[in-house]
């Protein structure tokens, strides 16, 4: 169908070229969006339209039933007074803002070990980044369960040492670590693409600074980190993005209620219970309306600080 | 001059020898070498113990899992658990749970390549007004919480009478709603060389042409990553069909585990490991057999697991 407008170019070579040209612009604008359909749908019909109309459920209660009814402002005032939402924001940033650098520490840590050209390197990459692959599933919930079960192994492997913490998920005040210990099981994903950040930064840069004797500590702080500053920036945004979605383990892990004592009532598992248990999904809506925001903030925010301390190869610096 | 020529040659040699420094540091490269595969086997060790503790206790009889049983090792290893597994629960068989979970990776597998790679082409290969744009969204859409539409997703779904189907799980696939795919394709597509498509268009071959013929060949590894990682991430999604089905024997293994769970609740730990053990097999295998693949995609493509 595209090949009519080529042929005829061919055949009129002689021709000028303007509308030419314009005749090849136009096939191409068809084709394009012919091409751009599927995305253009799915974009359309399953984001841009249910952004919009869950921003009109957010000022709306709206119970699957009966007609939305328009309330202003009224889920989001009533949301900083429900205090099961308020420990959701709690419970999430706290697994945010410590599991995440913890899991990237990890991952960067194990990727410098691993950078260098040594047997059985490829193995202990696969090995290490095999969890990434699984951790988020049903199945890892359960053995994480069971494993951190009261009297469970871990449990009982500390209390060999003599370390006795209560209990993990039936005690409020180690779900969190548990959780945290799950997400930096996973450090293989960041720590692969880590591994291949390291292997484009030039050796000479260190022996460089090897003959200007400098130590470990200044060659990772001077050469490693800002050579691997985009990569770094990369993980974290995107590890950052990715545990406020945390769902199905804090599902499994609770038995879909966010216990014991609301410790693990991760913010994607109150906007479910909300939504689709309760059926206030207005009040979800506004839920998830926040998250939106919250998460574009926080991309902003490392956008505009990563002008400080990323550095492209391309840079004056 | 020659001879003394031999001993001050062979001087340097001699002191060579004592100072080797390539000798010295093949000592201690040889020390180093040793500490970096005992901490490197350390890790592995606690990395891999969880699953190694899951395919343990899958064998094991329930009396041996919970408790002060931390050794992987039992005698008493049996096969018991797989068959209690196997029975399935709520009056549908596990092996019904695999076929719906092979059935809604198989069509997520198909609708993915099918849709990013044809939208990925458009972003890649074709001038249009508006690509530019478009490709932004695209790539917002990335960073998108996908809370934001579940909910008036599933309302127009419930309105439409598709709750409790597989239309609502599969048509984002065909839809290219997973971003993460087409952005992979586009960043292929766009290191192959341009002469190849200018070169089949002045042999007369339309877009059409081009894409089959000569795109689609050559990106076979970034289809083969976009199979694997389609087919473990609706293996594993548990949302989508938390949301959507209703019935048991539409249930694939992750809300049938739910199920079982439920259910159970702790009397048969040995079951309930088994399944989860059963359920992650293809994954485990997929991984075993793909892991060049997937550990090479991940390195380049920034994929997740």
């Amino acid at each position: 169908m595209t090949q009519s407008p080529t042929l005829s170019r061919r055949s009129s070579s002689s021709a000028p070229s303007q509308p030419r040209k314009s005749r090849q612009r136009g096939a191409d604008a068809r084709a394009g969006y012919t091409f751009l359909l599927p995305w253009l749908l799915g974009f359309i019909a399953l984001t841009v339209g249910p952004m919009i109309s869950s921003l009109y459920l957010s000022f709306t209660n709206y119970n699957l039933f009966e007609p939305p009814k328009w309330i202003g402002l009224d889920n989001y005032t009533t949301l900083f007074q429900d205090e099961r939402f308020l420990q959701s924001v709690g419970v999430t940033v706290s697994y945010v803002v410590f599991g995440t650098p913890l899991k990237l520490a990890a991952a960067l840590a194990v990727a410098m070990l691993l950078n260098s050209k040594r047997r059985g390197q490829g193995f202990y990459r696969s090995a290490f980044y095999a969890p990434s692959l699984i951790g988020a599933s049903v199945s890892i919930a359960i053995v994480w369960k069971a494993m951190f079960g009261d009297a469970g192994p871990v449990d009982q492997g500390l209390s060999f040492f003599g370390i006795n913490l209560g209990g993990w998920v039936g005690n409020p005040a180690m779900t969190m670590p548990m959780f945290i210990l799950l997400t930096v099981w996973q450090f293989g994903a960041p720590m692969v693409i880590f591994l291949a950040g390291l292997k484009q930064i030039p050796a000479d840069l260190y022996e460089a600074a090897s003959m200007d004797g400098a130590g470990p500590v200044r060659k990772f702080l001077n050469i490693t980190w800002p050579m691997l500053s985009p990569v770094i920036f990369f993980n974290l945004l995107m590890e950052t993005i990715h545990a406020f979605q945390i769902f199905a383990s804090a599902y499994i892990i609770s038995n879909g209620e966010g216990g014991p004592a609301g410790s693990t009532l991760f913010y994607t598992l109150y906007l479910y219970l909300r939504g689709f248990s309760d059926f206030r999904m207005g009040y979800a809506s506004a839920m998830a309306w926040l998250l939106v925001i919250v998460v574009g903030i926080i991309t902003l925010i490392f956008f505009k600080t990563s002008k400080s301390w990323v550095h492209y190869s391309g840079d004056a610096k | 001059m020659t001879s003394t020529a031999t001993p001050t040659q062979s001087l340097p040699d001699a002191e060579l020898a004592h100072y080797n420094p390539k000798s010295e540091s093949a000592g201690t490269k040889r020390v180093k070498s040793t500490v970096f595969h005992l901490v490197a086997l350390a890790l592995t060790a606690v990395v891999l113990y969880p699953g190694l503790w899951m395919i343990a206790s899958a064998f094991k009889p329930n009396s041996e899992i919970g408790g002060s049983n931390t050794s992987l090792w039992s005698n008493n290893f049996s096969f018991d658990n797989f068959v209690t597994a196997m029975d399935g629960i709520g009056g549908v068989s596990t092996l019904q749970f695999f076929t719906n979970s092979l059935i809604l990776a198989i069509g997520a597998v198909v609708g993915t390549i099918l849709s990013a790679s044809v939208s990925a082409y458009a972003f890649a290969r074709i001038k249009f007004p508006g690509r530019s744009i478009f490709f932004g969204m695209m790539i917002a859409t990335l960073l998108l919480p996908f809370h934001v539409v579940i909910i008036p997703q599933y309302i127009v779904f419930q309105q439409l009478g598709l709750v409790d189907t597989y239309v609502p799980l599969l048509i984002g696939k065909f839809l290219a709603a997973d971003a993460f795919f087409v952005f992979l394709m586009v960043q292929f597509m766009r290191n192959l060389p341009a002469e190849l498509d200018e070169a089949a268009r002045i042999d007369g071959a339309g877009h059409v042409r081009i894409f089959t013929s000569i795109m689609l060949p050559l990106m076979k590894p970034a289809l083969i990553s976009t199979s694997i990682f389609s087919f473990i991430w609706s293996w594993n999604d548990f949302l989508g069909p938390l949301l959507y089905l209703n019935t048991p024997d539409k249930y694939p293994l992750p809300l049938a585990l739910r199920l079982f769970v439920d259910q159970t609740q702790s009397s048969d730990y040995g079951a309930m490991i088994a399944m989860s053990v059963l359920a992650l097999l293809p994954v485990l295998i997929f991984f075993l057999v793909f892991q060049r693949y997937i550990v090479e995609g991940v390195s380049t493509q920034g994929l997740k697991g």
